[in-house]
C-alpha cells in the first residue's frame, strides 16, 4: 500500500481473497472522511463490486496480473480508481438486469448497484490495455 | 458465514449469519438448500436476520436458490431481510419475485 498526500493506492493479485482487504482500506477511508454507516456501506460495496470485476472478468483471476485501488479523499469528495490488465468491455453491451427477461439471472448486477450508490461511474479502456472504472462519491451526498 | 438447518413440520427453515459474497459465502446457501432439495424437502425459508453482509453475488445466489427450488417443484421464502437486503432487492425489482415475511409463524403458514 502507497500513501501520498490525500491518496491512497493499493495494488493486489487477481485473487478474491483480497476482497476483505480491500473493504477494510475503503472501510476505513470513508469512516475518516466522515460518511455516515450507511453511505459508508454503500461505497465499500461499490468497491469491492469493481474490484471483484477486474479480478473475474477483467483479469481472468490470472495472478499474474494486478488490479490497481487509488482513492484520492478531499474534503468535497472521494474519487475512486480500478484499474485491472484485462481486454476491457463495452459498457453500453451490458444487459440491464431491470428487464424482465434478467431479473432472474443469478449475475449481471454488481455494474448496476455502483451506478446505483455512488454519485457518478465512468469505464474508460486504458490504450496501454486494461479497463479503469473511475467512482466518484460526494461528502454532501452523505 | 454460518447456516443452521431446522424444521418445523414439514417447513426448513435455514438461519443464515455472516457474510453471503462470492465464493465461500454463495457455496454454502447454494449447497444447503440443495441438501434440503436431496432430502425431499420442498418448502424452505431462508432466514436473513443475521446476514451482516451481502454483495452482488450473494443476491445473484438468492436469486439462484430461488429457481432451483421453484424448478424442482418447491417453494423458497425469505425471512427477517435486513434494511440493506431489502435496498438491494428493491432497487433490482426482486422485491416482486420474492415472498418476503418478517415474521416465522407468518411465513411458516404461507406454505
Amino acid at each position: 500500500m502507497v500513501t501520498t498526500d490525500n491518496t491512497i493506492e493499493v495494488s493486489i493479485g487477481s485473487a478474491l481473497e483480497y476482497l476483505d482487504l480491500v473493504q477494510l482500506v475503503t472501510d476505513c477511508i470513508t469512516r475518516f472522511m466522515g460518511f455516515d454507516e450507511d453511505c459508508s456501506h454503500w461505497i465499500g460495496m461499490s468497491v469491492r463490486e469493481s474490484v471483484t470485476n477486474a479480478i473475474q472478468h477483467g483479469n481472468k483471476l490470472d495472478q499474474s496480473k494486478k488490479v490497481d485501488i487509488r482513492f484520492e479523499v478531499s474534503p468535497e469528495q472521494l474519487d475512486v480508481y480500478v484499474t485491472d490488465q484485462g481486454n476491457g468491455f463495452h459498457i453500453e453491451d451490458l444487459p440491464s438486469p431491470l428487464d424482465p427477461e434478467n431479473l432472474l439471472k443469478p449475475s449481471g448486477r454488481g455494474i448496476f448497484y455502483i451506478r446505483s450508490f455512488m454519485d457518478s461511474v465512468e469505464f474508460r479502456k486504458l490504450s496501454r490495455g486494461g479497463m479503469e472504472v473511475h467512482m466518484v462519491k460526494r461528502v454532501s451526498s452523505n | 458465514m454460518k447456516i443452521e438447518t431446522r424444521t418445523v413440520g414439514d417447513v426448513h427453515i435455514l438461519d443464515v449469519s455472516g457474510k453471503i459474497t462470492l465464493g465461500e459465502g454463495t457455496m454454502a446457501v447454494r449447497n444447503t438448500v440443495r441438501d434440503v432439495l436431496k432430502n425431499g424437502g420442498k418448502k424452505i425459508v431462508l432466514n436473513l436476520a443475521d446476514v451482516n453482509y451481502i454483495d452482488s453475488s450473494g443476491i445473484g445466489e438468492l436469486v439462484s436458490s430461488y429457481t432451483t427450488v421453484t424448478n424442482q417443484g418447491g417453494k423458497l421464502k425469505l425471512l427477517n431481510l435486513t434494511k440493506k437486503i431489502q435496498e438491494l432487492l428493491a432497487i433490482t425489482k426482486l422485491l416482486t419475485v420474492f415472498s418476503v415475511y418478517d415474521n416465522e409463524q407468518q411465513a411458516i403458514s404461507s406454505f
